[in-house]
């Protein structure tokens, strides 16, 4: 075998690799459509899509049509942009802080949110002219800033700029608690512990298009920087010596990262260990090289959120799971035989 | 012309760890960096290859001042090998050796049938090349010295700075590695801790201690019976080996 043959092969293996994720993804969202607690036959479930494409124009029932469109073809696009998002910033930020462990919400974004998100849902505050949302959105950012402060942009190197994350989820968590704890009755406890848990319940159609222009833009950004992440893997010094302007790359990528993650969470909760989790099993399948994990990270988070929420909906009946339940209830078994392969190639 | 320092001057804190250190490269030749543990041996390097900014001094590459040249621009021309040079990923050898093609690409620029000769090269050049599907974790000390020097060759640059690289190589790969270096015709600038080495392959030798520079010139020059016991705290007689002409070490007990 050439050198040549070895590297086209290489990418063709990619290739091939996901062009049948992306129909598997295809599959998860038809999936995803189609099952629910109302039963609707498939090909009412076919048509209803066709016929919003304008591509057919067959009488349904306008219900059928209305929880089809409007209601679960809206929340599995949602789910798959959130997984890919979540993924992605995963693998960007385990990169980057040369972390496993590290995740979407190291750095505090969630934390933030959900001081945000009690902000608005419990003290009243914007009285009513800011979303729960928005709320969520500008915690989330508080909290990246403190982060961003504390550790020099994310000079200080990778072990303190987690340390200051810690710190920083910490100290918004407290926030959380106080608040809740001193101001909230049970009831609104409750919806805060649900919201945090995260919940693909009342996304719809906007949410859907913020979702897909975020993560496009956040997935090409870090394929920009694709080659420079590699770099990195070891060390700051190596990396800088190879020609990548270190802190300029650090900070707009975690910029990106906090950015993609407060958006996601402000809009669907902190739905956890997505972000944890899909990276490594990714790296897995293709190696560590970004320019073939990333793409990975984004159609394997994507599938993985999909049919996460169609267990979080079918599992029990007349209820919905919260989805970060589910995650880690797939994920964890998931994840164990991964690692428990990886061990015995080595 | 090539690598060239002023007064170069970096702290950390208050403690000076680089002390007004002037030295130059000679185009094509070797110049080794010698000093006890502690002596600014691996910081000056860091400096030279623009890592850190020096609190007063200048380097400068061809005459043009590091500072004002871009990153990758440097990149293109200098490769620096580390000492402890480390990762937790999971990367095959010719993964490591292929970031070294990184800065003569775009960020988005497309890998070439050239880069791949490049690559090949590299390994081969330090015997690395049958192994190269290997993964990183399973490599020996030795072997991975041996690819980072690969990822620095495939840079294809004119100056090579190395930190200590014979630290982990078993004394046949120690000595394949100093004739590699001192064989390929490129300026390098080498921190070694061996004075025998450093004799038979330096054409300069630059003595630091406590971040000053206490002597330079050429082996013959440099090392004497004075200056080992000054600078290294050892007894030793120096005389010119029967074998290569060079100056050698004899320790004395």
């Amino acid at each position: 075998m050439t050198t040549l043959q070895r590297y086209f092969g290489e990418q063709a293996g990619l290739g091939l690799f996901l062009l049948i994720s992306t129909v598997m993804l295809l599959l998860a969202v038809a999936a995803g459509t189609g099952i629910g607690e109302m039963p609707i036959p498939l090909d009412t479930t076919f048509f209803a899509v066709t016929n919003k494409f304008g591509w057919t124009a067959i009488e349904l029932d306008p219900i059928h049509q209305s929880v089809i469109w409007d209601y679960r073809l809206s929340r599995a696009l949602v789910a798959a942009c959130c997984g890919a998002g979540l993924a992605l910033c995963g693998a960007i930020l385990q990169s980057l802080l040369r972390n496993a462990l590290a995740e979407p919400y190291v750095l505090g974004v969630s934390a933030g949110a959900s001081t945000g998100a009690v902000s608005i849902m419990i003290l009243g505050l914007g009285s009513g002219a800011v979303t729960l949302s928005a709320g969520a959105f500008a915690g989330a950012l508080c909290s990246f800033i403190f982060v961003a402060l504390l550790s020099d942009g994310a000079r200080a190197g990778a072990g303190k700029t987690i340390l200051a994350g810690v710190a920083a989820s910490q100290l918004f968590n407290a926030l959380t608690s106080y608040i809740v704890s001193t101001s909230g009755n049970a009831q609104q406890a409750r919806d805060v512990m649900f919201w945090l848990l995260g919940s693909f319940g009342g996304v719809r159609w906007p949410e859907f298009q913020l979702a897909l222009v975020v993560v496009v833009i956040g997935f090409l950004v870090c394929m920009y920087f694709a080659k420079a992440l590699d770099a990195f893997a070891f060390g700051d010094d190596a990396a800088a010596s190879l020609g990548i302007p270190v802190d300029a790359v650090r900070v707009i990528l975690l910029a990106v990262t906090a950015l993609l993650t407060a958006a996601i969470v402000s809009m669907v909760g902190s739905i956890g260990f997505v972000g944890l989790v899909v990276p490594h099993a990714a790296r897995f399948i293709v190696g560590p090289s970004h320019m073939r994990l990333l793409p990975t990270c984004v159609v394997t988070g994507a599938i993985f959120l999909v049919l996460a929420d169609i267990v979080s909906r079918i599992i029990l009946p007349q209820q919905v799971l919260p989805i970060g339940v589910v995650t880690a209830l797939v994920g964890v078994p998931f994840f164990s035989v991964i690692l428990y392969r990886s061990q015995r190639a080595k | 012309m090539t690598i060239k320092a002023e007064n170069l001057t970096w702290n950390i804190g208050q403690k000076t760890i680089v002390d007004g250190v002037s030295l130059k490269a000679e185009p094509g030749k070797m110049l080794g960096l010698l000093g006890p543990n502690g002596s600014g041996k691996s910081s000056l390097l860091r400096l030279l290859a623009g890592l850190r900014k020096a609190h007063s001094g200048t380097v400068s590459l061809d005459g043009k001042d590091l500072r004002s040249i871009k990153r990758n621009a440097i990149a293109r021309r200098v490769a620096l090998v580390e000492q402890h040079a480390n990762t937790e990923s999971n990367v095959k050898v010719r993964d490591v050796v292929k970031l070294g093609r990184i800065p003569h690409h775009p960020p988005l620029g497309g890998w070439t049938k050239a880069d791949d000769e490049v690559v090949d090269g590299a390994l081969a050049r330090v015997g690395m090349s049958d192994r190269h599907e290997q993964y990183w974790q399973s490599l020996s000390g030795g072997e991975r010295q041996r690819v980072h020097i690969a990822r620095a060759l495939a840079q294809a640059p004119t100056e090579m700075l190395l930190d200590e690289p014979t630290n982990h190589l078993d004394i046949q790969h120690q000595i394949e590695l100093l004739r590699l270096i001192s064989d390929i015709s490129l300026t390098s600038i080498i921190a070694i801790h061996d004075l025998n080495h450093a004799a038979m392959f330096c054409d300069h030798l630059v003595v630091l201690e406590k971040g000053r520079v206490v002597a330079h010139g050429t082996p013959d020059e440099v090392l004497t019976q004075q200056l080992l016991r000054d600078v290294f705290h050892v007894e030793a007689t120096v005389s010119p080996s029967p074998h290569h002409g060079k100056p050698h070490i004899h320790y004395m007990r």
